[in-house]
This record gives structure tokens, sequence and C-alpha cells, in this order.
């Protein structure tokens, strides 16, 4: 019995993937549950694991090529089976051959014997469980998790047997809705030079999952979305005694809590006390959530993601830390698993280690704001007449306007500022 | 509107249809000078004569086939059933003659008949007296199939179907007869085939059914409603042709179905329906369409092993909770 290898949808968005690389090779036995290759999604690099028993009998999509999710990548089956259907249903329906691209080698091998016979309708995978097994959905649940774009396979279902039913994709959908990087960051990456002599020319730098998702949420989110921003000047000079006191007190742990480890705790304390600002617009009402989960914006080499901090507004500075650490790591890596960086309810970005004084962060929908956070600079002020030097940062906060209104925004900032400038607020 | 019972709403659509167009007659066992075994022919006898209501032997064979005969020679019978377990008796002249002339005498000769009478259990009648046998009706092309369940819907559905120029079998309920309803009294109210009526709206779930369960599903939507479920409860009315439109959108907008019916489960209508549902409306169900029907035993003669066996209000509540995951 055959088993095609379809393109699986391994994140919550992910609409197309690219193999990174074959971990087995045609003509390896294979058995169901194997890794059978690295899947860049547009998150994350994920493991596609065989669904049969056989041989990898053929590859359709050599690595660094792309498929649509539902596409038929490779072919598992018995080493004698006559596959030459199979291999005709994936080769016709390759998205590189409809493109016309002929800047990518063909990937997929001719099928000699006849590749009109076979028209087999391929239906798209299913959405796999975190621990691999099938996932048991309604028919309904099924389409409104891909309308959410919430991955059912990260979902507990409450129906007979586990099965996923529409109120927990409901449930889901509104507690996690999914996320994407937000905030411009990074400098373009530097053109290397050639000295092949003073033409003029350029390089094509592929454009990787990632960078389309990049483009394409920002995009969502800039045009319907109507921003507007509010920036406030903190003074950081107790923060900068607090951190000391602190780090010293967990000195040798192998923890050290940083400004931003601050900025983060302080502004889920502030949420909390501010929940007009914790909501998101769903056209017919707002949803003012409970829980303050934070997104973390971490810039990796090709792109960014936001790990999500949950209930930072409850943990400690050190947890915060810890996971943030741990997140960012894994981020860089392509590692977290989309569970990790979807249900953001507010997100931070910092960009005060790249000398940045001050910039606007893009709101990262379906969230409703965005705080943009500058470096820690000792700057001239005037305090009680006189100009003192003293450790500034300055915050810029995206609202969206549908949620928040100018005056909703600058109250939570103003919180933010006395807990900032007065950290034991946050204790209170 | 006038309050009328739904035997009296029968009454009147004969009348008028056989006062309307000269070529209706009724034919039945006792339906002349007896005014009919359920009193559904009453006073026919005298206003048309008997000509046009003709008392017959008890040989349904024999005069469901002379009124297949009559309705291919041009004029309308309407065939009585005493009941729709004896009709079983004639069905090679429904199956294989009204439904298949038109067809094959390559549509030269229609065949306009009704054969009506009641269908389906009612006390205590035991096996072979109280079964529904609209499945029998429902399998072959070319044969309508009408389940009114209220007054007025007897009545514009009766004078639809004896218009219709294709067989029409009409199932009536030995339990319905004495209902009470409101039939509007417009000169000539007919209500066209095909067209199922939602008795009442709901949004959590659907509960479709047809003929007399009607009334079993609305009991069982008053229940629900204590609960806080809000039920919607869509009469089929005509099981062929089918409105599968009205279906389709109720289950559409409620993501969960449940299929009540008076007979047996085994290829019942609700089969159909199940079926249809889940080709037409899959990505919309958040739950197995569920059926409720009679036991799958003939029906027991002892009071309570017959209230048993039949379908009741708890069992669709049952049903709704199990498709509502409640």
């Amino acid at each position: 019995m055959a088993t095609k290898v379809h393109m699986e949808a391994l994140s919550p968005t992910m609409e197309e993937g690219q193999v990174v690389k074959w971990l087995k090779a045609e003509g390896d036995a294979v058995k169901n549950g194997d890794i059978l290759a690295e899947i860049e999604t547009d998150k994350a690099t994920m493991e596609l694991v065989a669904r049969g028993d056989g041989t990898l009998r053929t590859i359709l999509l050599t690595e660094g090529g792309t498929a649509p999710v539902g596409e038929v990548i490779a072919v598992i089956a018995g080493a004698d089976e006559d596959i030459s259907d199979l291999v005709g249903a994936g080769a016709k329906s390759k998205s590189d051959k409809e493109s016309g691209d002929s800047g990518e080698a063909p990937s997929a091998p001719s099928n000699e014997s006849d590749p009109g016979s076979a028209e087999t309708v391929e239906a798209p995978a299913a959405a796999p469980a975190a621990d691999g097994s099938r996932v048991k959905a309604s028919p309904l649940a099924r389409r409104l998790a891909e309308d959410a774009g919430v991955d059912l396979g990260s979902l507990e279902g409450s129906g007979p047997g586990g099965r996923i039913v529409k109120r927990d994709v409901e449930a889901a959908r509104d507690a996690a809705p999914s996320t994407a990087a937000p905030a411009a960051s990074g400098a373009p990456a530097p053109r290397p030079w050639s000295d092949a002599g003073a033409a003029e020319g350029h390089d094509e730098v592929k454009v990787s999952q990632m960078r389309k998702t990049i483009a394409r949420r920002l995009t969502e989110s800039l045009a319907p979305v109507p921003h507007f921003f509010l920036t406030m000047d903190v003074d950081m000079g107790r923060v900068v005694d607090a951190r000391k006191r602190v780090n010293a007190l967990v000195e040798g742990s192998g923890d050290k809590v940083s400004f931003n480890d601050f900025v983060l705790k302080a502004t889920a304390a502030a949420l909390a006390r501010h929940p007009e600002c914790n909501a998101a617009w769903h056209g017919d009402h707002i949803k003012r959530f409970h829980h303050v989960h934070m997104g973390v914006a971490v810039a990796v080499d090709d792109g960014l993601i936001t790990p999500v901090v949950k209930h930072a507004d409850r943990k400690g500075l050190v947890q915060i830390s810890r996971e943030v650490k741990e997140m960012a790591g894994r981020a860089r890596e392509k590692k977290l698993k989309p569970d990790e960086y979807t249900g953001a309810t507010f997100s931070v970005s910092n960009l005060g280690m790249f000398g940045i004084h001050e910039f606007t962060a893009i709101i990262n929908p379906p969230e409703a704001g965005i705080l943009a956070v500058g470096g820690v600079e000792d700057t001239p002020v005037a305090v009680d007449g006189q100009v003192v030097i003293r450790p500034r940062m300055r915050v810029t906060m995206s609202c969206d306007h549908r949620v928040i209104d100018g005056a909703q925004g600058s109250r939570f900032l103003r919180t933010l500022k006395a807990m900032l400038e007065e950290p034991a607020a946050i204790l209170v | 509107m006038a309050e009328m019972t739904y035997r009296e709403a029968l009454n009147q659509a004969l009348r008028e249809e056989m006062e309307r167009d000269p070529d209706v007659f009724l034919m039945g066992e006792e339906v002349a000078e007896y005014d009919g075994a359920y009193k559904v022919s009453k006073g026919l006898l005298d206003a048309f004569g008997d000509r046009r209501v003709v008392d017959s032997p008890i040989a349904e064979l024999g005069f469901a086939g002379l009124g297949v005969g009559a309705a291919m020679a041009g004029l309308k019978p309407v065939i009585e059933f005493m009941t729709f377990n004896f009709s079983i008796l004639a069905l090679d002249q429904v199956i294989n003659h009204a439904a298949k002339i038109r067809y094959m005498s390559g549509g030269q000769i229609p065949c306009p008949i009704v054969f009506r009478g009641p269908n389906g259990a009612a006390l205590q009648l035991s096996a072979q007296h109280s079964q529904a046998c609209e499945t029998y009706y429902v399998h072959a092309p070319g044969v309508k199939v009408v389940t009114p369940a209220t007054p007025a819907d007897a009545k514009g559905l009766l004078k639809a179907a004896i218009r219709d120029p294709d067989p029409v079998a009409f199932m009536e309920g030995e339990l319905l007869y004495n209902m009470k309803g409101d039939v509007p009294d417009d000169d000539d109210f007919v209500i066209p085939l095909g067209v199922a009526d939602v008795k009442q709206e709901g949004d959590d779930v659907t509960i479709l059914t047809h003929g007399k369960t009607v009334h079993v599903a609305l009991q069982a939507a008053r229940k629900l409603e204590k609960d806080g479920v809000s039920a919607e409860v869509v009469d089929l009315r005509t099981i062929r042709p089918l409105d599968v439109e009205t279906i389709l959108a109720s289950v559409r907008k409620t993501n969960r179905a449940v299929y009540l019916e008076e007979g047996w489960s085994f290829a019942g209508v609700g089969a159909q329906i199940v079926s249809l549902v889940q080709e037409e409306a899959f990505d919309w169900l958040d739950a197995p369409v569920v059926r409720v029907t009679q036991a799958d035993v003939p029906m027991p003669y002892a009071k309570n092993l017959e209230q048993l066996a039949k379908p009741s209000a708890e069992r669709v509540v049952a049903a709704c909770n199990r498709v509502l995951y409640r």
C-alpha cells in the first residue's frame, strides 16, 4: 500500500513549505513516524514525519524546492510496487512547473510511463496533533480552524474521544489569535563586495517563508488597522538601581535580568490594570482579555518572530528573563512550536541594543497595541530647575484606534511610567 | 383562519377538489355508505353520488389497479387505503404501474392518482397495523410522497396532490385526525408539493422530521428551551420531491441535526437525509447527524413496550444533547 507524502501544514499560517533537507534518501526503508525531512515553514523549521511504512521510492521535491500545503512531495511504497500513477499525480501539480520558474532546477523526476494518466485529486493532509497522532475534529471545527489560522494539533478537544468541536476552536481563536512578527527591525544585510569590476549589478536574495509572512502580515496590519502613536520619556534611574540589586540577589544562579525584562514585567503589570489596552478588535465587539500574554519581538537571521511569555503579569522577573532567553534561543534555531509564538495579547519590541533612541512599531493583529522601546541613555534633563544627567528611555506605543483611544493609551503609559520610575509600584 | 380538525380539513379538500373537477372521484373500503372508516369522506356520497364516491371490496390490489387504469384513461382517482399497512398488498400497482407508466409510454400516458390513508402507528394495534410505510413508497422514482402534520398542511397539500399530474402517496395519521388547528379560509388554499416548513425557528440544533412526529419534535423543542437550547424544527411535509435547500440552510445555521421519524432506522427516510446532509453540508457539521426512530423490532402490542419502541420527546432531547455535546 503506497503512502503519499504530502507537504503538511506545520504551522497555523503555513501555505507553502520549503524542503531544507531530506533526512532519508530514495531507496531508504522508512517506518511510520520516521523523520523524512526538515521543512521550513513561514515560522520555523519543522520535521515532516512518515505516515506509512515501506521504502522511500521517490522524492518529488528537491532540497530548496517549495510546494503548497497538500502537494505530494514524495512517495513511500513497497520496493517493487508500481507507483507510476502516484508519481504522475505529484508531478502534475508541481507549482514550480506551473509558475514556469526556470531559475529553479526541476525537482520532479520525469515520469516516462504516462504522465497524463493519473487524475487523482489530492486532499490536503490533516494537521497532525502535537504528538503526531491523528487529529479528531468535526468538519465544522476544521473549517473554522482553517479560517482562523488555528492549529488543530495544538488544541485539546472537548467532544467525545477528544474530538475538537466548534467551541474548542472558537475558544482558541479568541484566546490565541495567530501572530506574526511585529515591528520593523534590523539593518539590511550588506551586499557582498565583489571585485568583479565596476559593472552595475545586484544579488537576488531568495524570499524565505518567514520573509513572505512578515511582508504579508505587516502589510495587512498597517493598511486596515488605524494606527496612532504615543511617545513618553521614562526616567530609568530606579530601574538601574533595582536591576543591580536584583542581579546581586541572583548572582551565581546563572540568571541575569535585563532592562527589557523590567520593561516586560512593568508593561504586563500595567496592562493588568488597564484591560482596555489588553484587548482585540473583533468587528462587532472588542475582546478584553483576562490574561496578559506578552509577545516579545526577537530578531532572527532571516527576520523576526515574537515568542510569547504567557501570564507575564503573574510571573517574576527571573522567570520572565529565563523564558525570554530560552525561547529567543530556540527562535534563532527556528525550533519554536506554534503555541509558543501565538496567542499574545500585547507585544514589546526593543531596539535599544542597536542604539535606537526611539522608533515606532507596527501592530501585530489582532493585538491592539505594541510598545516600541528605545535604549537607556544618559540624557541631560531639567530637575527642579537644574540640568542633571539622568538615565532616560523613550517608549512609543502604537495603538489600534478602533480599540484604544488617545486618553486610554495615555493613562496606560502613565501607569507604565510610574511603575518603571518606582518599581515598587509593580508590587502594589 | 378557521379552526378545524385534521379530518375536517381533509374532507374540505376532497369536497372542494370534487366540486372543482368532475374527473376527481373517491374509491376505497367503506368510503361511501359508512362515510369512511375514519369519517374523512363524511357527506361526500350525498353530495356527489355513488358514481364518484365508490365502495370497493376488501381487495387492495384490485381497487388500486382500477384506480391506476382510470387515471391512465384520464380520470383523477383518489384511492383510500383504510391504512397504509394494507397498501402493501397493492404495492405492485403503485410501484410497477402507476410509478412507471409515464416513463414507459414515453410521456404519452400520465397517471394522476392519489393513494391516501392513515400511516404509522396509533395505539396498541400491534405489529401488522402499526407500520410507517413511507420508505416503501419513497424508494422508487415516480411516486411523490406527502406527509402532512397539521390540519392546514393536510388541506393545502391534499388539494395539491389531487391536482398533481403524477401518482402521489398521501400519508395521514390516525392519531392526527382529531387534532385541531387553524386552516386558512382562502377560496383556494393550496400548498405546493416539495416545500418544507420550518415549524419552529431555532439556532442551536435542527430537528428534521416529517408527518406525525412533527408534534414530538415540537414537544422536544419545548423541553430543550427550558434548558436554554434553541431548537429548530423542520417539517419536510413532502419527502419526494425533497426540499433540499430548506434542510441544508437550517443545518448550515445550527451546525447540527437530528432526524426523527416514526419508522425503522434501517434504510429509513432519515438515512437518506443524513446522506444528503453529510454530502452537501459536511463543512458545516460540528457533530455527526443522529437519528431517532422506532426501535428495530416489530411494534409490540403491550402498552409499555409500545411506548418504549416508539420515538419519544425524551429520546429526541437526548439526541439533541448528544449532538450539542451537552
